[in-house]
Order: C-alpha cells, then sequence, then structure tokens
C-alpha cells in the first residue's frame, strides 16, 4: 500500500526517514532502511539536510524504490531554481516516485558550504502551487508537457512557530497549494500539541506528528536553545539526566509520546538522526 | 551610496606585483564617506605603497569617480603621472573602478570591496530595505518588505525558523521579518492578506526598464 492509500485508510501512518551519506558509500544507509521495511508506511529521503553537501536525495529515491521501499522525496528550494525543481520533479515522475514534501529549506549558511549562493527562486507554498501545475499538463508558465506526471505532495508545519497563528495561515496557504499531507517539527509538549491540532482539526488533512529520539539532556537542552520551535519540557530533561541506560530511556519516551499522540493525529513522523536502528523498538515499545 | 570597504593591504601589494609605479586615485563621493577613498586615505596609500619600495607616480582625489567624463578630464590634467605609472590604483567602489578602467589604458587596480546594500536605501539608514524588484508587495505585507526584511526572501509567510525571541535562525541579531509583518497587519486588522498566495517572482523585472535602456543616457553609454 502505497503512502496516499495509507492515509486513505484511516489508520496510524507510520513514516521514517534515512539521510544520505557525505559520499558513495550506501551499504550502512540501505541497512538501515531495511530495518524499517514492513514497520514503517515511507521512508523520507532528507535533500541535503542541515545545508550541508551530499548524496542527493533523488538518486536514494529511486534506490529505495528499486528495494521494493516507499519513499517520500522531500524537495527544498534552496539549491534549484524553478527550472531545475520542474526538471527534478519530471525526474522524479519517470523514476515512479509519487510522494513528495516540498520545503522552503534550511539556509545555505547554516551548513558545510556557508559560500553558497541560496537559490530560494520559489518557496514550499509556490513549489506545491507548480506540482499542482505539472499535473495538469503543463509547466508553470503553461507550455505543454508531454505527458502529465502524477504525485502526491505533502508538506511540513512547525507547531512550536512563533508566533503559531502565523504558521496555521501558512499551512491553509500549503493546503491551498495542494498539500495532501503534513509532517510536523519534533513534538515533546503533547498539551501544546493539541491545542495546535485543535486549531488545525478543520482542514482536514492528515498530520503525522514529529518524533525525534532525545539522545541525551544535553542534545534536549541544544535543541531548546538552538531549534526553532522546538521545546522539551523539563522533566522528560530529567528523565534522559538520571537514565543509568540512556537508550532504553530515549525508547522509552518516544514510545509514550507515540502512545499520547494516537488520539490526537493521524500518525507519527520518526526522525532518528543516526539512531535508525532503534526504530524498530521504538515501534515496539508503541505497540504498532 | 555605495558603501565601501578597503582590502587588506597585503592583498593590494598582490596584485601590485611586478609593477613598480602606481597613480593612486581617490573619490570624493561615496568612498570618501566610506572613510575609504578620501584624501586622507590616498595618502596614507600612498605612504604604505612607498614603504613597499613602490614609486607612487601621482595621485589625484576626483569628485566622483563613477562619472567617467569627470575622471577623464583630471587625468588630462595628470598625464605625464599617469603615464609614467604601470598601474592605477583606485580607491573606490566597483563602479568608479570599472568607469576608471573604460576610461584608462591601464591596468587598473581595486583597492576597496564594495559592500551588499541591494539598491539605494534612502535616507533611512541601517538597514537594507527595498531590492528594487520592480514588483511591489508591501500593499500585502504591511508595509515590510519581505524580500529584504526576510533572508530568505520568502513571499509566502515565515519559514519554521522564527526563533523563540523572535529572530531569524539565520541570524539571531536579526528580526524575524515576517513575525513583523505578521504583528503589523494584526495591528492593522489585516491578518486576511496572509491567505493571499504570491506567486514567484518575476526576476525579469529587475532588469533596468525598457525606458531607461532607451533613454538617451544609455544610448550614448552604448556609444549609438
Amino acid at each position: 500500500m502505497g503512502l496516499q492509500e495509507s492515509l486513505a485508510s484511516k489508520k496510524f501512518v507510520v513514516t521514517s526517514e534515512i539521510g544520505p551519506p557525505k559520499g558513495i558509500h550506501i551499504q550502512e544507509m540501505l541497512a538501515d532502511a531495511d530495518l524499517l521495511r514492513g514497520r514503517v508506511d515511507a521512508i523520507n529521503v532528507t535533500d541535503l539536510q542541515s545545508s550541508v553537501m551530499r548524496l542527493g536525495s533523488l538518486a536514494v529515491c529511486h534506490l529505495l524504490q528499486e528495494k521494493g521501499l516507499e519513499p517520500i522525496f522531500q524537495m527544498t528550494c534552496r539549491d534549484r531554481n524553478r527550472l531545475a525543481l520542474q526538471a527534478d520533479l519530471l525526474s522524479a515522475s519517470v523514476l515512479g516516485i509519487k510522494n513528495v514534501l516540498a520545503l522552503t529549506g534550511d539556509y545555505a549558511s547554516l551548513g558545510d558550504h556557508p559560500q553558497a549562493k541560496p537559490v530560494f527562486d520559489l518557496d514550499s507554498v509556490s513549489l506545491l502551487s507548480v506540482i499542482k501545475t505539472l499535473e495538469t499538463g503543463t509547466d508553470m508558465v503553461g507550455n505543454p508537457l508531454s505527458g502529465a506526471p502524477k504525485f502526491f505532495a505533502g508538506a511540513v508545519v512547525n507547531p512550536g512557530g512563533n508566533p503559531v497563528e502565523a504558521q496555521i495561515f501558512k499551512m491553509e496557504k500549503k493546503i491551498k497549494a495542494g498539500a495532501s499531507f503534513f509532517q510536523t517539527q519534533a513534538v515533546y509538549d503533547v498539551g501544546a500539541f493539541e491545542k495546535f491540532m485543535k486549531r488545525v482539526a478543520p482542514f482536514r488533512v492528515p498530520v503525522l506528528a514529529g518524533i525525534i529520539l532525545l539522545k541525551s539532556a544535553g542534545m534536549a537542552r541544544f535543541m531548546n536553545k538552538n531549534v526553532a520551535g522546538v521545546f522539551v519540557p523539563e522533566p522528560l530533561i530529567q528523565k534522559m539526566s538520571k537514565a543509568e541506560d540512556r537508550v532504553k530511556t530515549s525508547i522509552e519516551i518516544a514510545a509514550d509520546l507515540i502512545k499520547e499522540l494516537k488520539g490526537l493525529c493521524q500518525g507519527v513522523h520518526i526522525m532518528p538522526i543516526g539512531w535508525e536502528s532503534k526504530v524498530p523498538a521504538v515501534l515496539e515499545a508503541a505497540k504498532l | 551610496m555605495l558603501l565601501s570597504q578597503q582590502k587588506p593591504l597585503e592583498e593590494i601589494l598582490r596584485f601590485l606585483d611586478g609593477e613598480k609605479n602606481i597613480f593612486i586615485l581617490g573619490c570624493n563621493g561615496c568612498a570618501e564617506a566610506s572613510g575609504t577613498g578620501g584624501k586622507p586615505q590616498v595618502l596614507e596609500m600612498k605612504e604604505a605603497l612607498e614603504k613597499a619600495g613602490k614609486k607612487v607616480t601621482g595621485f589625484s582625489v576626483v569628485d566622483l569617480l563613477c562619472q567617467k567624463a569627470l575622471v577623464q578630464s583630471r587625468f588630462r590634467g595628470k598625464a605625464k603621472e599617469v603615464k609614467a605609472a604601470d598601474s592605477i590604483l583606485a580607491m573606490t567602489c566597483g563602479v568608479g573602478v570599472q568607469a576608471v578602467a573604460a576610461v584608462s589604458n591601464k591596468v587598473t587596480h581595486p583597492a576597496c570591496n564594495t559592500l551588499p546594500l541591494g539598491g539605494m536605501r534612502g535616507e533611512w539608514q541601517g538597514s537594507e530595505r527595498c531590492q528594487e524588484c520592480g514588483d511591489c508587495v508591501l500593499d500585502l505585507t504591511g508595509g515590510i518588505c519581505p524580500l529584504t526584511a526576510c533572508s530568505k526572501s520568502l513571499l509566502n509567510g515565515a519559514c519554521g525558523g522564527t526563533t523563540k525571541e523572535g529572530k531569524c535562525e539565520v541570524d539571531q541579531e536579526m528580526e524575524c521579518g515576517w513575525r513583523l509583518i505578521y504583528e503589523r497587519l494584526e495591528k492593522l486588522g489585516q491578518l486576511e492578506k496572509l491567505r493571499q498566495i504570491y506567486e514567484p517572482k518575476d526576476h525579469s523585472k529587475m532588469m533596468p526598464p525598457k525606458g531607461l535602456r532607451l533613454s538617451e543616457r544609455w544610448a550614448l553609454e552604448q556609444g549609438k
């Protein structure tokens, strides 16, 4: 079952992600992807995550597709102008890749090539519009295409955005522009997320809550300080700092979060950030 | 106003490697205001070059080095000194360097870097506020330009990178432009404007307008 069908079936959907390596040794990444086989409904492939130059998302999506896994092609507007974005969408289509996650992308100066010229010719909203336009059989300026591609487009939202109302306005725009599902920034504060979900419930679009595995109390504090829209409540930080077995506690925290989120949204998106091998244990502990 | 900053002396000396005789040009326009090409800086440069073993054949501070006619007339009065020089060091912005290079037959070295301003700042100093995009969107954004106020020049609202303090995660000294726009629209009772989807920018509008390209000045410039 593809992602679109899984979401349509109203079941609790789980997605996770893999990050392409910096280089061409892909065995480890493919092994990580294999661990997710049968456990998740789709796997995001990040697009030069954190603005760090590495193996591209499109090629890796193709590899996953060939192995019978369901990829979600993450596409940012940071590195490609409108010609290249449209061309890569057509490329994805001929490779049989259907799911696209449209993102604006981190700024270039935050990565390992701060000297790079950031593009941002389109933004996440206009990229979604372009996807929709290509599906009608023309490019974004109206020239006919030989054959119309078909995609299942999604987008992201930050429930901890400041102000969150502005994020909600943008989410609404993304839906209007063609987003059929959302994955969120990491959620740790279930109460705040519940309020957010109440606000966006009228949109009737599936939301998959973001789960980032906490590796340590230090990581939690770092995110609280540096990652926009992420808030790890103090009791969770304490739990991590007192943990005898950090991996075990981390899995417990993630599984508890998933159980709590289950009644609030249509699924979760697990971002393991290096702890890919722990994802099956998290799902088991969450009884998924 | 074009803001310039003097290059490190080592870099300038690298440019002058193998050349002995140098003519220095300063500019009484923006470079003087930037403190990079006025008379005091030209004299300092003269001393520095002499200390480095160069011979300064002469110098001149022109009112506006970006004004080619002015440069040309000044060259006439300094013909001997310019002729004796292997190259010219122009202490001015990139436009001035190009003007000097265009009217002289000498190698012209830039002594300054021109800093990005992204268009004329007008008299409201302190921040870049207009990119001269040729398609003003200020009506929909409460009079705050998303092209200059947002690091990514986003047109459809904030990315997820607004910090708790309301700053931009790209540069935490900078306010999140889209937060400012949100707050302004809220104050104006115009939050509805956030629902409009902006089409991607037509970058061809950032070219000089056709009217200017067809003007007499443009034609003269092209030698028509």
